[in-house]
Formats: structure tokens, C-alpha cells, sequence
């Protein structure tokens, strides 16, 4: 608790005003079932500023066109801004090159481009590519489906009670073999944060590229690339105040350069006859077909946004609001949280009592708190828990110590209801 | 609290808390001639319906597993009401439980349902009918002897 005290206090000193940046939020004001929303569902989605609806509405009010083709005037500002969104992002994850940045959809379509593009090059017959026990699904079924493809095996590294990555366990698993690393940065159903530099540092000393699902660690934790040393990094758009549609794919130069193609269409190449195919360079060599134009603008607003907040102040923010969360939710007899890793982001993911999750969530919403109940997409990791679902209530940068009390409250009545 | 929300309560009725708590026919079946598996992957309910037939009589019925209050509810409740009865009436009555939790309790003849009818909160929680329907759905296939696994998705 006095950790969170002192993070209350370094947020506040450092400027960040909760109260400012939910006037941002039009949607936190609205009433849900006669009460007023309290958003604990941001790791699902986050709410959108009005900078980035607007942002978007701007560029298809002014700019609208198709970009990299035409002539015209309203097709340069289109490139203009759909490039200028690449260097947004650029600068956000501190990468060496706009070209290092790729459009996408999602984190999904990000972490099948790698494994289908660089995994298929390098992944063969008795090759190993190395998950963690708390993968979300779309960094463990890609690469699971690439291993049935070559014959290759999925190697999963083990998680401990508190859901803390046993890196000692993930480095003995670094073989000969192994030829991807594949990480969370962020747990979505956990909140652990794992050590992504040190996993790099431990995986390249054998010569074993990472990719990192960065989906809940880009809107939470420091992302710089460099720093981390990835060769690849990827997120989603929504869940850091962005649109959804829109997501990125950072990778090394020097692998993206030697990477076949992933999907083929117009954009993604530099001249086509019947015979032979010139692809384009990097980055559009993979974004095939008219990307989402209005989808990079808007996550570029986002960005812009975001890094107009004082950052460490709003980093404390969110710091404190987990200590309090969790110091809050230990008060409630019969909850458990599941995942107590000393270093956590976010995320308050617990069950109570013996009442189904999916129950709790039923009975909260009609309070007007939203959070998400099941299994969070990680299977696996509720497994190794022993549990089906938990419920997880999960924060954003305009969540307050009220919203938090309304959650306590809520699962009071969750108690007296099924007690 | 001092406001009742009275769809909430209609949802969870002592009927379903007290099924949900101790639901009826929660067993193995260890002489079952049908049996099927039902998956609610989005909230991880899961199930193993168990079914002796006598002819086209469902002799006994039973089931296993985990889920939420309303699942394990709707298990205990269509366990309950289809034993006893021909395939026929079973899916007769199956029909009539899918009209009450999507279309409401006006859509049907609710003395028809007997206990069933305790469901009839769920109408109002689009989000809760799988839960609700799960069982039924995987006591069809259970009958078609399919031995997949049924989801809600």
C-alpha cells in the first residue's frame, strides 16, 4: 500500500489529472442500465478519446483517397498522412526506421505474419519454437500451426504459482533447436510483465530471435525496441486508445528485408508480368491491397495523445491504481486473485467464492461495471491454475479509486445474491 | 441497496440458485448407451450428458462438469424434465425452452414448460441463452448420436 501511496503521489505531482483525461472519454459519461459506467474492461478494448474520432473524421471529411497510386492532390495527403501515422508509430516504439513498421489489423495478424513469413523460412522438420505457459491464443496457435506444418515442436516455457515466467526454466529450454523465442511483454489475463530484455538478452546469446506480443504491454509499459532488443514487436491499435482494424508489426530491418511475402496483391509490389513478380520494399511489401488509412490516422492520434500525457505521472497513475485495486480486492472475503507477480500491469484477474465467473459478470453489469469474465483467450495458463475462467477487471488511464470501490461494492452483492 | 432490479432477480429465481447450488441428476452414468459433450468456450462451461435409452424412452439421464449458475441450472432442470419421456417429447419440449429464452415468456404456453419455465428470466440476457441452451443442444446430439463436441459458438 505504501508503494501505491507514493506512485498516487508521484502521479499527481507529475501533472496527471485524472479528472482532465476522462473529458477526453464522451462514452465514460453515459449512463449504463441507469448507473454510471465503470469501465474495467480496457485489456478487451480500451475507449477512444475524442482526438482520435476526430482525427478520423478529419482526414475522411479533408483527405480522403487512396494512397501510394494516384496523382491527385487528395491521394498525396492521403499517403501523407497514412506515412506520417508510420513515423508516428516509429517514434512511439523508438525503431530505427519507418520502414521497420508495419500496417496491419491487429496483433493476431501481426504474430501470423511472423509466423508465416519468418517462421516458415526458418522453422523446419524437429525444430522447436519456444512459448511461455501464459500466451495468449493467437501467440501460441500460430506458431502451433505452423510446428504441424514442418513437423516442428512447441516448447512452453513454465509459469509459478504467482504467474511469474520462470526464466531459469525458459533459458534450459533455449536448445539447439529452437528457432523462434514467442513472449508476452504484457500477461492480458494475469497482468505479469515479463522481463523482455533479459528473455532477448538470454535467447540471443544463443542465436534465437524473440517476438514479442506486445498487445497489453504498448498501452502499459515502456515499448522501446531498441531497448528491449526484439526482433519483433507487435500491438493493436484498440487497445491503446487507437481505432480497431488497425495494428503494427515492428521487425528488424534485416529480417523484414530477408522475409518472403505474406500476402500478394497491389501495394506490395514494383512491377508484375505473367512471368515474374518484383516485390516492393519494406515495409509495403507487406501490405498488400488498400490498407486502413483512416485506422493509422487514428492510432496515430492516439499515439499523439498518449505522449502528450505527462507519461510518468500517467505510468503512476496506473501503478497506483493496481495497488489500490489489489489492496482493495484482498479485503473482500472469499476472492483470490489469481496472478500476484511483484511486477504486474493493469490487470486484477481473480474468482470468488464458487461463483462462476460468467455469474459475477451478469450480476456487476447491472450495476453498470463491465468487465470481462472466461478464459481470456489463454486456455493454457487457466490450466495450469486449475480454474475454467476467472473474472478480470482491467484498467486504463481513466480509471479512478471510485471505480474501484464500485467494484468492491458490486461483488458484495455478487455475495449476497449466491452466498 | 435499496432498488430491487427485478430482471436480475427474474434471471436468478430460487429455483435456478437453488438447481445451480445442488443440481439434480449430477452423476456419471456408468450404463449410458448415448452420451455427448458440451463446450461453452467463451465462459468455459463444460459438460458430459450421460443417456439410457429404453426404446425411443430416455430411461435416465445424467451429466457432469462445470459451468455458471445458469448452465448448471438449465442441466439440472432439462435432466429432470425430459426423464421419463419418449425422443419425441424431448424435443418437442426442447423446441418450446428455445422459444421461451429467446422470444420470452409470452412466445409459449408456459404451463407446458413446468419447472422450465423458472428459465424464462434469461430472455432479457441475450448474452446468458447459450448458457442456458448449452445442455439442450448437447442432448440433441446425445439423441443424433454424435459424439463431436457441441459449442455454443
Amino acid at each position: 500500500m505504501r508503494a501505491g501511496i507514493q506512485q498516487g503521489l508521484k502521479a499527481i505531482l507529475g501533472g496527471f489529472d485524472v479528472e482532465r483525461v476522462r473529458r477526453d472519454f464522451p462514452i465514460l459519461s453515459r449512463p449504463v442500465r441507469g448507473k454510471p459506467l465503470v469501465y474495467l474492461d480496457s485489456a478487451a478494448t480500451t475507449q477512444k478519446p475524442r482526438q482520435v474520432v476526430e482525427a478520423m473524421a478529419r482526414y475522411f471529411d479533408q483527405e480522403n483517397a487512396n494512397v501510394h497510386r494516384g496523382v491527385h492532390f487528395l491521394s498525396e495527403r492521403a499517403t501523407g498522412a497514412y506515412e506520417g501515422a508510420r513515423e508516428r508509430v516509429r517514434k512511439f516504439l523508438n525503431a530505427r526506421e519507418a520502414s521497420e513498421i508495419v500496417f496491419v489489423r491487429g496483433t493476431t495478424e501481426a504474430l501470423n505474419l511472423v509466423a508465416f513469413s519468418f517462421g516458415r523460412q526458418r522453422v523446419a522438420a524437429g525444430d522447436e519454437v519456444l512459448v511461455t505457459g501464459m500466451e495468449h491464443h493467437s501467440n501460441i496457435v500460430p506458431w502451433q500451426m505452423l510446428c504441424a506444418e514442418k513437423g516442428a515442436k512447441l516448447v512452453v516455457a513454465p509459469v509459478d504459482d504467482r504467474g511469474v515466467l520462470v526464466l531459469d526454466e525458459l533459458e534450459r529450454r533455449i536448445g539447439p533447436r529452437t528457432r523462434v523465442v514467442a513472449v508476452a511483454h504484457v500477461s492480458n489475463a494475469l497482468g505479469t510483465v515479463n522481463p523482455v530484455k533479459q528473455i532477448v538478452e538470454r535467447a540471443h546469446a544463443r542465436g534465437v530471435p524473440v517476438v514479442v506480443d506486445g498487445a497489453q504491454g504498448a498501452p502499459h509499459v515502456p515499448a522501446d525496441v531498441q531497448d528491449l532488443g526484439c526482433d519483433f514487436y507487435a500491438f493493436s491499435g484498440h487497445k491503446i486508445y487507437g481505432p480497431t482494424g488497425i495494428g503494427v508489426l515492428y521487425g528488424k530491418a534485416e529480417h523484414l528485408e530477408a522475409m518472403p511475402p505474406w500476402q500478394g496483391g497491389g501495394d506490395m509490389i514494383l512491377s508484375v508480368t505473367f512471368e515474374k513478380t518484383t516485390y516492393n520494399r519494406i515495409p509495403h511489401k507487406f501490405e498488400a491491397g488498400t490498407p486502413n488509412m483512416a485506422g493509422a490516422v487514428g492510432l496515430g492520434a492516439a499515439l499523439d495523445w498518449l505522449e502528450a500525457l505527462p507519461r510518468e505521472a500517467a505510468w503512476a497513475h496506473e501503478d497506483e491504481l493496481l495497488a489500490y485495486g489489489t489492496e482493495a480486492l484482498s479485503t473482500v472475503r472469499g476472492l483470490r486473485l489469481v496472478g500476484t507477480a511483484p511486477e504486474k500491469a493493469a490487470v486484477l484477474s481473480f474468482i470468488f467464492e464458487d461463483i462462476h465467473p460468467h455469474d459475477i459478470g451478469t450480476v456487476l453489469d447491472r450495476e453498470g461495471i463491465a468487465i470481462r469474465t472466461g478464459h481470456h483467450c489463454a486456455q493454457p495458463l487457466m490450466q495450469r491454475f486449475g480454474i475454467a475462467a476467472t473474472a478480470r477487471a482491467s484498467l486504463g488511464l481513466y480509471n479512478t479509486r471510485e471505480e474501484i470501490d464500485a467494484l468492491v461494492a458490486g461483488l458484495e452483492k455478487v455475495r449476497r445474491m449466491f452466498a | 441497496m435499496a432498488t430491487r432490479d427485478s430482471q436480475l432477480d427474474d434471471l436468478y429465481q430460487e429455483v435456478i440458485l437453488d438447481h445451480g447450488r445442488r443440481p439434480r441428476n449430477f452423476r456419471r452414468l456408468d450404463d449410458a448407451d448415448r452420451q455427448a459433450e458440451g463446450l461453452n468456450p467463451l465462459c468455459g462451461d463444460h459438460f458430459r450428458l450421460y443417456m439410457k435409452l429404453d426404446g425411443d424412452r430416455i430411461q435416465d439421464i445424467a451429466f457432469e462438469g462445470s459451468g455458471c449458475a445458469i448452465s448448471k441450472a438449465s442441466a439440472s432442470l432439462m435432466t429432470s424434465s425430459v426423464k421419463g419421456k419418449t425422443i419425441a417429447e424431448a424435443e418437442e419440449l426442447f423446441s418450446r425452452f428455445h422459444k421461451l429464452v429467446t422470444e420470452g415468456p409470452d412466445a409459449v404456453q408456459l404451463s407446458e414448460l413446468g419447472k422450465l419455465a423458472a428459465l424464462s428470466g434469461v430472455c432479457e440476457f441475450p448474452t446468458r441463452v447459450k448458457c442456458a441452451s448449452l445442455v439442450w443442444h448437447t442432448m440433441k446430439n446425445a439423441l443424433e448420436g454424435e459424439r463431436q463436441v457441441v459449442t455454443t459458438e
